[in-house]
């Protein structure tokens, strides 16, 4: 008697730093509730600290960070310090935007899983959701 | 019974505004068609055919690459670099920081100091920016639009300092703040706040900087944004009337501001559609400065514009395919008839451009300067049934839409009710369901595709690191060599006349000069007119 | 198992365990069951503020200020922001969090949106769970923000001590439209955006169908106490602007005059009546309705087949063999299925 079909895909879409190229991160958010996902879009030039705190009170089961500014080295690694200080293990992290590929090794080891720059389409990022949550 | 010789390969055919294209376009498609009342020659009313009566056979385009990076000491090196091989203007993008108004080292900062564009936070800076070279000498474009008034003043101090008296300086600010409510987001201030700063700047430089570009109209970014071609022109025009009703409403006359308004617009894929898009554009804002607003200088009645490239069209997959995309988009900008050009860097799609690449995307420029032949006449597409027809549609849409944004109360009320940001929002998502559904091609991404998606051995530029810290340590070691006691008086005195109705170019002025950061004005400003918050527009 | 690591966790203030709480409540019955279980016991402190009003009155934008207000005065808040499920994908786009940026860093703060799922009413299913375990980690506030949909949202006032209905000039067709209903269930008025023209007549409206309201007796179904709350309880009408927080102290001022009301008249009987009678009903209905799924579905219940062709076969009519199945339900719940 669970209510198993109650259990919903829950993403948080994220834009730290402080580019305003929102436009890739509202159609991917578009798309997964499409896909009948519930998504929380956090608005633009969110900080570290914010994104997590998103993350805390919303629970989400997957979490899309959407960056075109450049800064990704800098701010990946703090959002994960942060999501480490919560102890966070759970949530199933996505990056898109422009992130090169020289810099996705690095990345990856921080616990960054998907990444999926302009021109993705966007059934494979659902798809790849679907597959790979943590919980 | 269909004839088996007519079938064709899609039930019907569309450009990227949705239009129906039919199979030929004929004479009679174009019956009405009036050549004094709607082409005109090259340089005479209505525009349509271009602004200048020679065009390219007087004077090339301006080939301008957007440029900026690292710090200003940095930033200067370049620009010395360029001057001394013939470039007569220069082009600055800002870092993201100053594009905002904070300070480099504010939380919302890192990573972001000295990427994407020269990190600016005080006079100091722009010194350094433009030391050795001489501003009476040089005209320079600045991307900067929310603080654009604090940049201006700054280069204004920068001149004052070198002796060369504002009458000489020469340039642009895009200073275009409607857009960045509407597609891309630097806004800092209420718009109200914001129009008026920029009226502010525009009843300045009337007064003394008469060869000032004041505002660059922008569509580009509401193209980027996911908008069609239609509603790319039809929201820029918009907001190039709103600016000039609040002028004309400051008391200003019309043919004294309005020859220095300019705009610039986005070339994306559809070679006809974007050549009639430029077309129409000239036509009707010649038509409306004329007929509603009241402008009688030819100079008013022009729209000059510069043009850069898609970057949205650019793809991850394999990328050398953009340098044929960004040929076809930059042909169609000198065939509408562009002022200046800007042409992408095959890699953007993957990270900062590399100098290569930026090579490459001058290149392209110069082989339809000088080896395509197109230049040769003036619009050597007037006349094309199909272009024609193209071009009063466009004309017609965007009516349509002024029609609609009238009905909202105008750009400002528009822009509250989210009419713009809904309309991009819908239209981004079509673009790219079409292109899931294969409705739209995209070669190497939908169709043809290989999956490679490397620059091979091709080099990524890489920015230091260290320059944030170095940035951040340049700013602090100035805020203890000036009188915080002087930019304490000029930051009261700029929020006593934010709080009345002074223009604020003033008091701008005198911060600047006491070295008060970008983001100290920036911050005495927003604890009087309040910060601008998005609404979540999908 | 889960469950009890987590009460252990949100007992000594964990937030994230408060929020995995909320999303097991969400996701299913048998788990809200266990969680009302163990933190049931701890409620009751909180004072609940619903806010309603159609699209574009400004919800989000007041909770933003009424969050600031509550925080500066040292107390803590929890937000449920609801927003609708889309009826064709089942998704949602849950945008209420970007007008509340301010705050949410706060410690004292905790925002947490939820999409209604396709339940009528302005709230979601969970939303009476969400605010139990809410109440219970020690929020002296929750406010619940409806959905918004323009239909009349009357779930909201069925479960706060004080619901707010939100306005804007120039929307006085739609308060005529279905002013029976809001008349019924708010218990103050708040003009948004009150530098509009047309706030003043907003005013005047409201405060003349208050009039005309006091004199004609509506027939309250749902709420028939509200009709002895009312008597001694005229809802206010206070103009605002959310956005710049003109008028928000004098807002508050009449919350708590309100909130006085409710507490020190005995109105609060009324209101716990009527707020546990409706949860009772959803508790209920829910647990039925899982059963009734459970017995109409061939997979669950391969008989049911038979039952159906029974019925196209006329050997049977559709009540007989409603009643059948109507008796296994309940056994089934008897034996606690």
């Amino acid at each position: 008697m669970e209510m198993s079909e109650q259990r919903k895909i829950r993403v948080v879409v994220a834009k730290p730093g402080l580019d305003g190229h929102d436009r890739g991160a509202k159609v991917v958010a578009r798309a997964l509730r499409d896909a009948g996902m519930e998504v929380i879009y956090t608005g633009l030039h969110q900080t570290p600290r914010q994104i997590v705190e998103t993350v805390i009170q919303e629970d989400p089961d997957v979490l899309c960070l959407s960056i075109l500014s450049g800064a990704h080295n800098a701010i990946f690694p703090r959002i994960m310090e942060l999501m480490g200080e919560n102890e966070i293990d759970d949530v199933l992290i996505l990056a898109g935007g422009v992130i090169p590929e020289a810099d996705r090794a690095e990345l990856k080891d921080l616990g960054l899983e998907g990444f999926h720059g302009p021109g993705t389409p966007l059934k494979e990022i659902v798809d790849y959701i679907r597959n790979h949550l943590k919980r | 019974m269909a004839r088996k010789d007519l079938a064709e390969r899609k039930k019907a055919f569309q450009n990227l505004s949705g239009m129906e294209i039919k199979r030929v376009y004929k004479e009679k498609d174009v019956n009405d068609l009036d050549y004094q009342e709607d082409l005109g020659d090259p340089g005479e009313y209505p525009f349509t055919r271009g602004v200048y009566p020679t065009m390219y056979r007087g004077k090339l385009w301006t080939m301008r690459q957007f440029a900026g990076l690292g710090t200003a000491v940095e930033t200067n090196k370049r620009f010395k670099y360029l001057i001394e091989h013939g470039q007569t203007g220069l082009s600055v993008a800002f870092h993201l920081p100053t594009i905002y108004g904070w300070e480099s080292g504010h939380e919302l900062t890192i990573g972001e100091i000295g990427k994407e564009g020269v990190a600016i936070d005080t006079l100091a800076d722009m010194e350094d920016l433009f030391d050795g070279i001489d501003l009476g000498e040089i005209s320079t474009s600045m991307t900067i639009n929310a603080p654009a008034a604090i940049l201006l003043a700054m280069y204004i101090v920068v001149g004052e300092k070198q002796g060369v008296p504002t009458s000489m300086l020469t340039g642009t600010i895009q200073n275009d703040i409607l857009k960045e409510y509407i597609a891309q987001k630097s806004w800092i201030f209420p718009p109200e706040h914001s129009m008026r700063l920029i009226i502010d700047t525009i009843e300045y430089c009337t007064e003394h900087i008469p060869k000032w570009n004041t505002i660059s109209v922008s569509g580009y970014h509401i193209r980027e944004a996911g908008s069609t071609a239609v509603q790319e022109l039809a929201f820029t025009l918009a907001d190039g009337f709103a600016y000039v009703e609040a002028a004309v409403e400051r008391g200003l006359d019309v043919d004294d501001f309005a020859p220095r308004l300019s705009f610039f617009f986005n070339s994306h894929n559809d070679f006809f559609e974007e050549i009639a898009k430029f077309r129409a554009a000239r036509r009707i804002w010649s038509r409306k400065m004329k007929n509603t607003y009241g402008a009688s200088k030819k100079r008013s009645l022009i729209l000059r514009f510069h043009t850069q490239t898609a970057g949205v069209s650019l793809q991850a997959q394999e990328p050398e395919n953009n340098i044929i995309r960004v040929t076809l988009q930059a042909l169609a900008a000198v065939l509408g008839g562009t002022q200046s050009l800007h042409t992408n860097s095959m890699d953007e799609a993957l990270c900062l451009p590399s100098e290569k690449a930026v090579k490459i995307a001058l290149r392209t420029q110069q082989i339809i300067a000088h080896e395509s032949g197109v230049t040769n006449t003036i619009d050597p597409l007037g006349g094309s049934y199909y272009l024609e027809w193209l071009t009063n549609r466009m004309e017609e849409q965007v009516n349509a839409y002024f029609d609609k944004i009238d009905a909202l109360g105008g750009v400002i009320p528009a822009i509250k009710e989210n009419f713009f940001q809904m309309e991009i929002a819908r239209a981004a998502y079509q673009y790219q369901k079409d292109i899931e559904n294969n409705d739209i091609k995209i070669v190497g991404v939908n169709m043809q595709r290989t999956g490679e998606d490397s620059l091979g051995g091709m080099e990524i530029l890489k920015i230091d690191d260290k320059i944030g810290e170095r940035q951040v340590a340049r700013l602090k070691k100035v805020k203890s060599n000036r009188d915080n006691g002087e930019v304490a008086r000029a930051l009261r005195e700029l929020e006593s006349t934010a709080k009345g109705t002074g223009n604020l170019m003033y008091p701008i002025l005198d911060a600047v000069r006491s070295y008060a950061s970008v983001g100290e004005i920036i911050g005495t400003l927003k604890n009087v007119f309040g910060e601008y918050k998005e609404d979540a527009i999908f | 198992m889960e469950i009890q690591a987590l009460v252990d966790k949100f007992k000594v203030g964990n937030r994230r365990a408060l929020s995995r709480l909320i999303s097991l409540a969400e996701n299913g019955f048998k788990d809200a069951r266990l969680i009302s279980k163990e933190l049931f016991p701890l409620t009751g402190n909180a004072y609940i503020l619903g806010i309603t009003g159609a699209p574009g009155t400004g919800k989000s934008t007041l909770t933003n200020k009424l969050v600031q207000l509550i925080v500066e005065n040292g107390e803590r808040v929890g937000v449920i922001a609801i927003d609708p499920t889309s009826p064709f994908s089942g998704g949602a786009l849950l945008g209420d969090r970007i007008r509340m940026k301010d705050n949410y860093t706060n410690q004292n703060v905790f925002i947490r949106s939820m999409a209604n799922r396709g339940r009528l009413g302005g709230m979601a299913r969970a939303t009476k769970d969400v605010i139990t375990i809410m109440d219970a980690f020690g929020f002296d506030y929750i406010i619940i923000e409806t959905v918004g949909v323009g239909q009349s949202e009357v779930d909201v006032y069925g479960t706060a001590h004080t619901t707010l209905v939100l306005v804007v000039p120039g929307m006085g067709d739609d308060i005529q439209a279905f002013k029976a209903g809001i008349m019924e269930t708010s218990d103050l008025f708040v003009v948004n955006k009150m530098d509009l023209d047309g706030a003043n007549k907003m005013v005047m409206e409201i405060e003349s169908m208050l009039d005309l309201n006091q004199k004609v007796e509506v027939s309250r179904s749902k709420y028939e106490n509200s009709a002895m709350e009312q008597q001694s309880w005229r809802p206010p009408v206070q103009k605002v602007n959310a956005r710049r927080g003109n008028g928000i102290p004098a807002l508050w001022e009449q919350i708590m005059s309100h909130r006085h009301h409710v507490e020190s008249k005995g109105v609060l009987e009324c209101k716990q009546l009527n707020r546990f009678k409706n949860e009772l009903l959803d508790i209920l209905e829910e647990r039925f309705k899982l059963q009734i799924d459970q017995i109409l579905d061939p997979k669950e219940n391969p008989s049911i087949l038979e039952d159906i062709r029974a019925i196209t076969e006329r050997k049977a009519n559709p009540y007989s063999i409603a009643e059948k199945l109507g008796k296994r339900v309940i056994e089934s719940l008897e034996n606690g299925a």
